[in-house]
């Protein structure tokens, strides 16, 4: 029936103007979006002098720029590494019969142990590697022994496939062997040197003519978290592995002698210092190595007879983890969206409430007798505009407060444009949700300070319990994944790797559910309301 | 209401040999406590302030472990979590006893029967700071009984740093003076959000944005602290927040490494209520009801 439609569409009008027309809500709307920038802003305004470094020199405020993968993704690559070099089609094999390390007990704290105890961490590593050049951030790919995840054949940072499960020894050798085909290089391991199994492969494109092979070691640093009021503090201290390897073979054109890089004096890290300097939220831990000499606990290696090697290396090849290190994640751009969406959830519930309050509820239901109609409308003015609302405030707030972090000298981490997309609209999606669950409840309730109060209740409490309280990380994921405040995930760029040990919790930005099933966890409690909602003003007396 | 209740109270009295003003305000009081102690909301939102602070006191007791010495938890901290929660429920008590008036248009009411508008805002504050005072004693009780009784169990012993050494068995190593403090602060610290509710309410004359405000307030300092990468800079948003400055009562442990110390941080908490209690009621005075 056409009268029908246009009754829709004549409620939507009536609904828009009633939310237009209103100042405070007007207001209300602009100050969401002003201070989504604002907060935004502060983040970045309040890092100005955030120059003090791992080595403790101070003054100029040069960006700690990690070293790169070829599309920009931040990387950790330090090794020992002996290598030398292959031209065109060839293969590496080695032998390894030991895999042993030591790490800072109490993660380097001052106040903790600082002697270093012998053992592997998990992803302590040690193996045959091909890799494009020496530089920091090259293509590579490697087969390695790890200290408790077996075998496994890793590529370009991000690759990491298994093979032979269980620890190395001297009784359970491993041996290791890639081979290169054009561009395609191929990993094989085995236990006794004839029967070779295929880990996998992979296509590293534009690799040159010539490339470096040998066998390598590293071993990432140790982290001690520790949970505390406004966050968790993490002490790092590197921490080393050395591998001992022998029958280390090349096949293929390989002019030249191995170089072997000596033992350095100097505290494991290298010259690119700590892999990860810790931010501020690390608290007292700085990153600095131990400081005692012992011998042998130095980055280096030993030649031990024409083929063989002993290899003692401190660091990673690995994605470099966003949020723990001394730069800037783009999420950290819309922190100011929880200030934003409480404007939001007070406009939303006072179109409601100052309803009931004016008893103008009466007159818009006897002009639009079918109540739930009244509420639909209601709904999709208001999420559409508190959609638009997030959407200009993301979208300004995002390059602005990255524009002010470049300006300061301080590194963003790097987002793929379709991250940053999908963070700036699932704002825009939160707020239209969260819009919708605070209208749900204020028709439920009727009063508008209890409905904005439990709304900001079940979505910002949780989070802030998650981020800034004593709660264990635990506690802090299932809040993450079963409140409202999973609906933030949404706003995360910043990616968790299997391979690599950090501190994934959402204090740190990584919350436990993808971004689309977090705001899901949103739209459910939503949906929930608007139809208890819906259910409620049909039966009860305006 | 308010002006029979007060007629009925002076007829009934009589001539008194009190000053005006001391009769006005006993009188304001009484209005005040009237009004709130017979609003059907009030005893639901003191039982769910005590609720909610008990039962979030309660899982992070029985959440948070001290896996060994030097473990650095804070009794105080971990076992009044709660007040976290409970103060939301505490800010919208406070929001109410002023807000629903102005939304109503019975403030108007309650000008005409005193017309010292001042008078009015400090005898809701007062009987605000009472109710939430009974409800924080409650809520801070009972968190700490289900603290003490599970505590000890999951590693706050002696042990672990906790408490002297030589003390008895049980839970009655974790009362010490610091644990009473953080006890008797944190109740402190529910009274003053309420108070800082009440002031923040006659500011903006809308219970809905009020308990946006308060709720802001207090809620968005620690999410923007975190963000805010320079240490000092860190450290002044946490001295500066009124709940994070507020909590601070709540430190039993490492407190030379805190951003304030404990009366420190309450008095910045109490510097934020005070405050918006003096803007309120210079506002309320100067603005058209």
């Amino acid at each position: 029936m056409p009268a029908t439609r246009d009754g829709f569409g004549q409620l939507l009008h009536a609904e828009w103007t009633k939310l237009r027309t209103v100042r405070g809500w007007t207001i209300g709307l602009l100050v969401a979006v002003f201070l989504t920038i604002g907060i935004g802003l502060l983040g970045p305004a309040g890092s100005q002098s955030s120059c003090s470094h791992a080595d403790g020199s101070s003054g100029s405020c040069t960006a700690q720029s990690p070293p790169k993968r070829a599309d920009g993704l931040e990387v950790t690559d330090e090794k020992t590494f002996v290598h030398r070099t292959l031209s065109g089609d060839g293969s590496i094999t080695a032998r390894l019969t030991a895999l042993s390390g030591v790490y800072p007990a109490g993660g380097g704290s001052p106040d903790g142990d600082q002697g270093l105890v012998p053992g592997l961490l998990p992803w302590s590593k040690a193996g045959v590697l091909v890799k494009d050049g020496t530089a920091a951030g090259s293509a590579y790919a490697a087969v390695l022994a790890t200290g408790t995840h077996g075998v496994r054949m890793q590529y370009d940072y991000t690759g990491d496939l298994a093979g032979l499960p269980g620890t190395v020894g001297a009784a359970a050798p491993r041996w290791l062997r890639l081979t290169r085909e054009g561009d395609v290089l191929t990993g094989y391991d085995s236990a006794d040197g004839s029967t070779w199994a295929r880990i996998g492969s992979t296509r590293l494109s534009g690799l040159p003519r010539d490339l470096e092979v040998g066998v390598f070691a590293t071993s990432p640093d140790y982290a001690v978290i520790k949970n505390s009021f406004g966050g968790s503090s993490v002490n790092t201290g590197p921490s080393l592995a050395t591998g001992t390897f022998d029958r280390v073979t090349v096949s293929g054109q390989s002019p030249g002698a191995w170089t072997v890089p000596a033992e350095g004096p100097g505290a494991p890290g290298g010259p690119g210092g700590p892999a990860n300097a810790p931010g501020p939220r690390s608290g007292p831990g700085n990153g600095t190595g131990p400081g005692s000499d012992k011998p042998g606990s130095h980055p280096g290696a030993v030649a031990t007879g024409a083929d063989a090697f002993i290899v003692t290396g401190s660091g990673d090849i690995a994605p470099a983890s966003a949020g723990v290190g001394s730069g800037k994640t783009v999420e950290s751009a819309l922190a100011g969206t929880f200030a934003g969406l409480i404007a939001v959830i007070v406009v939303a519930a006072l179109t409601m409430t100052s309803e009931y309050r004016r008893g103008l509820i009466r007159t818009s239901l006897a002009a639009s007798p079918r109540r739930g109609r009244l509420l639909a409308a209601k709904a999709v003015v208001l999420g559409g505009t508190a959609f638009v609302v997030g959407l200009i405030a993301a979208a300004a707030a995002v390059p602005a407060v990255t524009a002010v972090e470049h300006s300061k000298g301080m590194y963003v981490f790097h987002a793929s444009t379709q991250d940053e997309i999908r963070m700036v609209v699932g704002t825009a999606a939160l707020l239209a949700v969260a819009a919708v669950l605070a209208l749900g409840v204020a028709t439920i309730v009727r009063r508008g300070a209890a409905a904005v109060a439990a709304v900001i209740v079940v979505i910002v409490v949780p989070y802030v319990l998650a981020t800034a309280s004593v709660l264990p990380a635990g506690a802090a994921e299932w809040l993450t994944r079963v409140t409202p405040a999973a609906a933030f995930a949404v706003q995360q760029t910043s990616k968790p790797w299997a391979q690599v040990v950090a501190v994934y919790t959402p204090s740190n930005g990584y919350y436990p559910l993808s971004p689309w099933l977090g705001l899901a966890v949103l739209a459910l409690y939503a949906a929930g309301a608007y139809a208890l909602a819906h259910r409620l003003l049909k039966r009860r007396d305006a | 209401m308010t002006a029979s209740a007060t007629a009925d109270r002076t007829r009934a009295q009589g001539p008194s040999s009190r000053s005006p003003a001391l009769t006005t305000f006993t009188d304001a009081l009484h209005a005040e406590w009237t009004k709130l102690r017979t609003v059907a909301g009030t005893a639901w939102l003191l039982a769910a302030a005590v609720v909610l602070t008990v039962g979030l006191s309660a899982a992070s007791a029985a959440e948070v472990t001290c896996d060994g010495p030097h473990c650095g938890e804070d009794p105080g901290k971990v076992g009044l979590l709660g007040v976290l929660l409970g103060q939301a429920v505490v800010a919208v008590l406070a929001v109410l006893a002023v807000g629903e008036e102005y939304g109503s248009g019975m403030i108007r009411v309650t000008f005409a029967a005193m017309p010292r508008r001042e008078a009015v805002l400090a005898a809701k504050a007062l009987v605000v700071a009472v109710l939430t005072g009974a409800a924080g004693v409650l809520a801070v009780a009972g968190s700490a009984v289900v603290a003490l009784a599970l505590m000890p169990g999951r590693g706050f012993t002696p042990a672990n740093g906790y408490g002297p050494a030589t003390s008895t068995a049980g839970a009655s190593h974790l009362i010490t003076a610091a644990t009473t403090r953080a006890a008797f602060g944190s109740v402190l610290y529910l009274i003053l959000v309420a108070l800082l509710a009440v002031g923040v309410t006659a500011l903006l004359r809308d219970s809905a944005s009020a308990v946006g405000a308060v709720l802001g307030l207090l809620y968005l300092f620690p999410i923007v602290a975190l963000v805010i990468s320079n240490p000092d800079w860190h450290r002044h948003a946490e001295q500066l927040a009124p709940m994070q400055a507020g909590l601070s009562i709540q430190n039993t442990i490492d407190l030379a490494h805190q951003p304030l110390s404990p009366w420190q941080g309450i008095g910045v908490l109490a510097a934020w209520a005070f405050g918006a209690l003096a803007v309120g009621g210079i506002v309320m005075r100067a603005r058209d009801a």
